[in-house]
């Protein structure tokens, strides 16, 4: 019998980012027991790197943006693969949201009527994304954890959980370790909010940072969640390129909503040579025009530095490509000759520090090397549009670990917005799920005790596998073979590699014993990682087209036939299995809201 | 070219532990961090150390380089001397949880004693309105990063760990402050600054200020003007006199 602490709550939030804060919040406030999980200490968790903004149609700035504005421009963003109805309430929500956050001491930068000032970002028609300066996501993290301590909701901290549980069909907790001591514990949940994050890790150059194993993805998958929309995996196109050591590290989009520009090494403003069909009509096409926008946007055309990430991360692929990169393997971001250099501290502070401080170089008179870095999952966990429900009764999830609301690829500032929209659904819905249950919930022993028998089986002495070479592997084989432009060999031969690498798991080999041992954590976190990368490359196979994140050199247009899909990936057993189906249908009163 | 540096590095429990010696290659324009990472790769796979975004943002990092509190991410290779050992202990003021792992509670605690903020009433049209220039100052305390180094760096518990009943610390006088000058807080919170968490106690060294890595000046905007509040309110006879007639005295916010 494994050895275990019980602890019981009516809903359960697994991780403590934006998502799961404001989820447990809103569950706490319902009336519902809640609990919430994080496998780092409290306020760690990735939202703190979140820079740009919170997008939400405020009309703050621009009194025509409203959120039929902000739906249409998610949609199109989301090249239509988009669940609608989670872009309209996202839209619909989202400036509420931000207003809480002032109510609760968020103090987020200002207009000259002392309103919430609203910034440019790329795929936004207005200035939308309320802002701190370039550390939004800390204010946003720092709010809400002090607001979720005052409310007494109980935070179990360096909490990692292995599996959901299952009673029958319905969900009644989780099991995990606590990180300090190595030891198990189990808690039981009439309701399980999934607020876990991303699968970042899976790629050599990210803005990821260790946490963003994919595990809250494969405990879905696990207990028969879908997953959708895998393959548009979103590679930021502004991360450092040099150090080698911190390449990868995010450098906010705000440094082009306030003006930076992109530079090829022969100085060329090159994202005018890039610019798609699809966004023609509402992109400038000359450097004038582009520059009197940040000022006079009715008249004026947005700069195609601005265009949605996917299109700007591919710009400079190719560029890097053609010969024409930085002496590092980036391009040249900007903003040095384009704004003085006090505008460049007040409205992007900690870029300047971590250039300087990091790169040991001075944004203010220095063009920064940058290129495209694994972001941000566009797809996940299949929700349903309302109340973030998965498939599984008792299983929502909201943030970066659930799908639909991005579609093919996410727009900056849509991401902390999303977080706080549906963050707050999934608590009213798990805590309105949780009251609707009657009776006790039973755990099944033996699943438990399996459970634990291969949490420790890395210990066995057997095992010759070192877990920091086959996560190494792993990222070298996911950077080269599903990074931004794809190819059917290279997608199946990242397939054969991965499960190689599963196989190989099996033979894990950790040193030391169980208290506070990260070669332990990672071992058990790559089980996770090795899945989600599996289901992003198998995804990747069967889109044979390219849209949003997703790039087929093979297929390099748009497919009719796939505008109309979503890739669905469940696993039975070990294997996964992909299957086209058909995205929600929009009524027609929502679809005109496309136009123009 | 790749170099070595020699790492000494604490290694141990609660129970006890001591300094090892470990040499690892490193590469131009790698952090401490980094090689840490290198370290665990290759020579210590159960290296328990806390670290997330790698950028200086989340303040997860935290350990005392070569004696002095700072974060491993931001402390580049290129800036320590390497043709000297460097030492790599865990927080002092912190119990030891596993090699540079501490147990950091003692922060969490104090800041469910904080009392939460309380906004007064909204403008007319249902918007609260402030300018930029009355949130500055408390924009600059909100960038804190929650690294607890100017906890670790404090005499006042460094030193005395019995005073962490009674002091709160630079990190929650940097909150405290954000909350008194918040222009929309309506909170009064000086009795228990002055009376619980040990305000007076703090003789203004500075020291939490120059290891801030946010570069937040604890000392001069938040701990100072704090005391003079206080002082104010508890130390003015003027006020004091009110009090006692009127029962409150606080005009000032």
């Amino acid at each position: 019998m494994a050895e275990y602490e019980t602890h019981e709550h009516d809903v359960l939030v697994i991780g403590a980012g934006g998502a799961g804060l404001r989820a447990a919040i809103e569950s706490s406030a319902q009336g519902a027991d809640t609990a919430l999980i994080c496998k780092s200490l409290l306020g760690k968790a990735h939202t703190v790197m979140a820079e740009g903004g919170i997008a939400a149609a405020l009309g703050n700035v621009w009194p025509e943006d409203n959120w039929k504005v902000h739906f249409r421009d998610t949609m199109r963003g989301g090249k239509l693969l988009n669940n609608w109805r989670m872009a309209q309430i996202h839209a619909q929500e989202a400036p509420a949201r931000v207003l809480e956050l002032e109510e609760w001491g968020a103090l987020f930068d200002r207009t000259k009527d002392g309103l919430i000032l609203q910034r440019d970002f790329g795929g936004h028609r207005y200035a939308r994304l309320a802002h701190v300066g370039d550390r939004t996501g800390l204010e946003m993290i720092r709010t809400l954890q002090q607001h979720a301590v005052h409310k007494g909701i109980t935070v179990y901290m360096e909490c990692t959980l292995v599996s959901l549980l299952k009673d029958g069909d319905r969900v009644c907790g989780a099991f995990g370790y606590w990180r300090e001591s190595g030891k198990f514990v189990l808690f039981k949940a009439k309701a399980v909010v999934l607020a876990t994050g991303g699968i970042g890790k899976a790629w050599e150059f990210t803005s990821n940072s260790w946490e963003y194993t994919g595990d809250g993805v494969a405990m879905a998958l696990d207990a028969g969640a879908d997953l959708i929309d895998m393959e548009c995996y979103q590679f930021h196109p502004t991360g450092m390129v040099w150090p080698h050591s911190v390449r990868g590290i995010l450098v906010t989009e705000s440094v082009r909503g306030d003006g930076g520009v992109l530079r090829n090494s022969t100085g060329r403003r090159f994202m005018f040579d890039y610019i798609p069909e699809f966004f023609k009509k509402e992109t400038a096409d000359s450097e004038a025009e582009a520059d009197r926008w940040y000022t006079e946007k009715k008249n004026n055309r947005r700069p195609p530095e601005l265009l949605p990430r996917d299109e700007v991360a591919r710009a400079i692929n190719a560029e890097v490509k053609a010969g024409r990169g930085s002496p590092h393997g980036g391009v040249f971001l900007d903003i040095a000759t384009r704004r003085d250099a006090e505008t460049i501290k007040r409205r992007l502070p900690s870029m300047y520090h971590q250039f300087k401080e990091l790169a040991d170089v001075d944004i203010t008179t220095t063009p920064m090397e940058i290129g495209p870095t694994a972001h941000y999952m566009n797809g996940g966990v299949r929700v349903d549009g309302e109340g973030s429900a998965t498939a599984v009764p008792g299983l929502f999830a909201a943030g970066e670990v659930a799908g639909g609301l991005h579609g093919a690829n996410r727009l900056g500032g849509n991401s902390l917005s999303d977080l706080l929209v549906f963050g707050r659904r999934a608590g009213i819905a798990a805590a309105e799920y949780a009251k609707s249950l009657a009776g006790r919930l039973s755990v099944d022993d033996r699943r438990v005790d399996t459970l634990a028998r291969e949490a420790l089986s890395p210990f066995d002495p057997g095992g010759t596998e070192n877990p920091y070479t086959l996560h190494h592997e792993l990222q070298k084989t996911m950077q080269s073979d599903v990074g931004i432009i794809r190819l059917q060999h290279e997608l199946e031969r990242a397939v054969h590699k991965i499960g190689e690498l599963r196989a190989r798991l099996k033979r894990v080999r950790v040193e030391g014993h169980r208290q506070f041992n990260p070669g332990w954590h990672l071992a058990l976190e790559l089980r996770s990682l090795l899945v989600c990368a599996e289901a992003v490359a198998r995804a990747a196979i069967e889109r044979k087209e390219s849209r949003g994140g997703h790039a087929r050199d093979d297929f390099p247009k748009p497919d009719p036939t796939f505008a109309r899909v979503n890739m669905v990936v469940r696993k039975r057993g070990e294997a996964l299995s992909v299957s086209a189906e058909p995205i929600p249908e929009m009524p027609a009163e929502m679809k005109a809201l496309l136009e123009g | 070219m790749a170099r070595v540096a020699k790492l000494r590095i604490w290694r141990g429990d609660a129970s006890g532990g001591q300094l090892r010696d470990y040499d690892v290659p490193w590469e131009e324009g790698m952090v401490l961090l980094d090689v840490l990472h290198v370290l665990q790769a290759t020579q210590a796979g159960d290296l328990a150390v806390r670290w997330n975004c790698k950028a200086g943002k989340c303040g997860s990092c935290s350990a005392e380089v070569n004696g002095k509190p700072r974060l491993m991410c931001m402390t580049r290779m290129s800036s320590l001397d390497t043709t000297q050992p460097i030492t790599v202990a865990p927080m002092k003021t912190f119990p030891v949880m596993r090699d540079l792992v501490t147990d950091v509670s003692f922060n969490f605690e104090m800041a469910k004693r904080v009392p939460a903020f309380k906004p007064g009433p909204k403008g007319p049209d249902g918007k609260y309105r402030m300018m930029q220039e009355d949130i500055d100052r408390v924009q600059e305390f909100h960038k804190c990063i929650e690294c607890f180094l100017c906890q670790d760096v404090c005499h006042v518990i460094r030193d005395h760990p019995e005073n962490k009943k009674v002091f709160a610390g630079p990190r929650f006088f940097v909150r405290y402050a954000a909350l008194e000058m918040h222009p929309l807080d309506t909170n009064d919170r000086r009795m228990l600054l002055k009376e619980k968490m040990g305000l007076g106690m703090c003789n203004i060294t500075k020291c939490c200020t120059e290891v801030c890595p946010e570069s937040i000046k604890i000392t001069d905007n938040a701990i100072i003007p704090l005391k003079e509040r206080v002082v104010d309110e508890f130390f003015d006879p003027v006020r004091w006199a009110l009090r006692k007639v009127t029962g409150k005295g606080d005009d000032s916010k």
